[in-house]
């Protein structure tokens, strides 16, 4: 008799590990698969299956343990502050313990920046402390005021020339001897080009846990530890990781996914000047050229209208549609993986987990079927309208205003109807 | 010129799909294979070799079922496929992954040594992209991510154009390096009849915790220092009711929303 494993098995090999008896291996399926001659129905892998997938034999059961409690709510949406007071005794208030690596490129502040501030504010508040945050670059100084008014108690900076343009390796020095030096509790940086290439880097060298692209963060009050969510398998299905026995806990964050705070004009923020030594001589890479698109940039992440189109836009004139409609209406085109595989749209207009995430005011999704992976990038859209014939697919049970049809027969209606709106709109605007 | 490139078997996350019921993952239904960005890796390290000569070897962590991305890698031109697997391995998060793949790396390299790794940029199925720059660090390589096309390689320095979210930069760094790569830098081909052979053939050389010589507690879930604490269904947003009428009356209605919510 031995313990049974269910299909609901990710694979992720936590009971291998765990198993004293060297019973369990993974399978040629990718699932676990026990060895009844070695097992000993000792339970262990039982406790650490994140998914409950192992179970004794009905036979041999007996307590059922305690599933842990359930941690809901963002860090957006939860207030919860620590009730105990054991809790608050052995809290150090002055100490910013959550930070945040500031990103900018010549000196102009990424937005998640101040995304990540919000966020680390609520941690912050959760663990009775405040918010540090690092600024490195060449003269970042200007950028000084916006962190504090956004929420940052501290800022650490290093000036210092080497650091104009970015580059792994003096970055990773700076931030793995501040974090050295002041032993934060957790350390946020965006989930960019530069958040992730300097995360793993710099977890690798502090030998710390990190915990990519993460869209929620909050807090297990009791223990103290954040609880970093991220989305795995496509978007598919949701993982909370904790980085147990570590410091700093290091999470890459989403942009456009936690929310910044309105900013307070002088507020108190405490500025910290660190020198690290760096020399250009020891830094072996060198950056040659930075050459910009010459296109405009498809700002899909800034647009408060974007009008998108999937697979079932079918071909480049129902593009062509789309475009005029977004032009009338101030929006910018975008689309999901269908519609950039047909060609019918460029790939830099991708919405969803390969392409760009994006929270407008009016999200259009023509011919979308929402899949998964184009929802998790539109989900945060405040008005989701469909057009869809199928009434039951995933885009329309989710959108505010779902509409059966074809999108060829609503979208020349919906132009005529907004150009006549918007034309008077701008009449009446001209004689005021 | 040798080159080591780093492969992955992942679930193909475009056919994974999900038990509306249970909301777990239902695995059969996806197909294991070659990271889609590691095979560009593999054909980029090709293409390199091509040019300047030298050798292609390609390595990998997991279970004996990953030979087969092993054996696609050698039907592409590769010269040598190696798969780390142990038991002592299974549930290490990114930075027990990366200790081990250097581990493996530094094997090689007492062999042979190495001018030059490749990872593909991500995984499809964890989407970390963190085990590239971890196992640079490890190695005390410079590390180049986001790589879009290799410009050139001369008198060991390699000039590399790096994706950026508007535009690239183009940098240099000596060799050795490890780089990260997007799939713009290089077009994939297809295997000879010949290579198809020698991979069938080919014995994938596989290696243990022993030969690699690597610390134990620095691996597996005891050497990996996050853990999952449970897994969940997104959140589900919930819609309103279908707006009925003919299409010049839905519209209407959809216009005017709109107009309140813009104004």
């Amino acid at each position: 008799m031995t313990v049974n494993i269910a299909q609901t098995c990710i694979g992720c090999g936590a009971c291998v590990a765990e198993c004293p008896y060297g019973a369990i291996d993974i399978g040629p399926e990718s699932t676990a698969i026990v060895n009844p001659s070695v097992c000993v129905n000792c339970e262990q892998c039982i406790a650490v299956c994140p998914v409950q997938a192992i179970s004794l034999p009905p036979e041999l059961r007996h307590i059922v343990k305690d599933l842990e409690p359930d941690h809901h709510g963002s860090c957006n949406s939860s207030t919860d502050l620590p009730a105990s007071s054991e809790a608050m005794a052995d809290m150090t208030p002055t100490r910013d313990l959550v930070w945040v690596l500031a990103e900018h490129e010549n000196n102009v502040l990424a937005s998640v920046t101040l995304e990540l501030i919000g966020a680390a504010t609520d941690l912050a508040r959760k663990l009775g402390s405040t918010v540090g945050v690092l600024l490195l670059g060449d003269n970042p100084e200007c950028l000084i005021s916006t962190l504090q008014d956004h929420g940052a108690d501290k800022i650490y900076i290093v000036n210092h020339h080497v650091l104009a343009n970015y580059r792994t390796e003096p970055f990773m020095q700076c931030v793995v001897k501040l974090v050295q030096k002041y032993s934060p509790d957790i350390l946020l940086m965006g989930a960019t080009t530069l958040g992730r290439d300097l995360a793993g880097a710099v977890a690798t060298d502090l030998q710390t846990g990190l915990t990519a692209d993460c869209t929620q963060l909050d807090i297990d009050i009791e223990k103290r530890i954040l609880l970093a969510s991220r989305p795995a398998f496509g978007g598919n299905i949701m993982a909370t990781i904790l980085c147990l026995d570590h410091k700093p806990q290091m999470a890459s964050v989403r942009p456009r996914v936690m929310q910044a705070l309105a900013p307070v004009s002088g507020r108190y923020c405490e500025v910290i000047y660190e020198s690290i030594e760096l020399s250009e001589e020891s830094i072996s890479k060198k950056v040659l050229q930075i050459v910009r698109d010459n296109i405009e940039r498809v700002k899909l992440d800034e647009a408060k209208i974007i009008v998108a189109g999937g697979r079932g836009m079918r071909e480049q004139n129902g593009f062509e549609m789309l475009k005029e409609l977004a032009n009338i209406l101030g929006g910018v085109v975008g689309g999901s993986r269908g519609a950039t595989e047909s060609g019918c749209l460029e790939i830099k207009r991708q919405i969803g987990q390969t392409g760009q995430t994006v929270a407008p005011t009016i999200y259009f999704a023509f011919g979308i079927s929402g899949a998964i992976q184009h929802v998790v990038g539109m989900q945060r859209s405040e008005v989701i309208i469909a057009i869809n014939p199928d009434r039951n697919c995933a885009m329309m049970k989710m959108a505010t205003y779902p509409i059966v049809g074809d999108a060829y027969t609503i979208i020349p209606e919906l132009i005529k109807q907004f150009s006549q709106v918007m034309a008077s709109r701008q009449q009446e605007g001209s004689h005021e | 010129m040798h080159i080591v490139v780093c492969i992955k078997q992942v679930p193909d996350a475009a056919q994974v799909k999900i038990d509306p019921i249970t909301n777990t993952l239902d695995r059969s239904s996806a197909p294991a294979i070659l990271n889609p960005y590691d095979e560009h890796a593999v054909e980029a390290a090709i293409a390199i070799k091509k040019q300047f000569g030298g050798k292609v070897s390609v390595i990998s962590m997991g279970p004996m079922m990953a030979k087969d991305i092993i054996k696609k890698c050698i039907s592409m031109g590769a010269d040598a496929g190696y798969l780390l697997s142990d038991r002592s391995f299974a549930g290490s998060d990114t930075l027990a992954t990366s200790y081990i793949l250097t581990m493996g790396i530094k094997k090689i390299m007492e062999a042979d040594p190495v001018d030059l790794v490749l990872c593909g940029k991500q995984a499809v199925d964890g989407d970390t992209a963190q085990v590239g720059p971890g196992i640079a660090r490890r190695l005390n390589f410079p590390v180049l991510t986001y790589v879009q096309k290799v410009e050139s390689i001369e008198a060991g320095t390699i000039i590399v154009q790096r994706k950026m979210d508007n535009g690239y930069e183009i940098v240099s760094c000596p060799l050795p390096c490890l780089l990260t790569v997007e799939k713009d830098i290089s077009e994939l081909g297809y295997a000879s009849l010949p290579e198809m052979i020698r991979a069938a053939k080919y014995d994938v050389i596989t290696w243990g915790v022993n030969i690699i010589a690597a610390d134990t507690t620095k691996m597996g879930l005891k050497g990996s220092p996050t853990s999952v604490r449970k897994i969940f269904a997104p959140e589900e947003r919930v819609g309103g009711e279908p707006l009925e009428g003919d299409i010049k009356t839905v519209t209407g209605i959809l216009v005017s929303k709109v107009m309140e919510k813009l104004s």
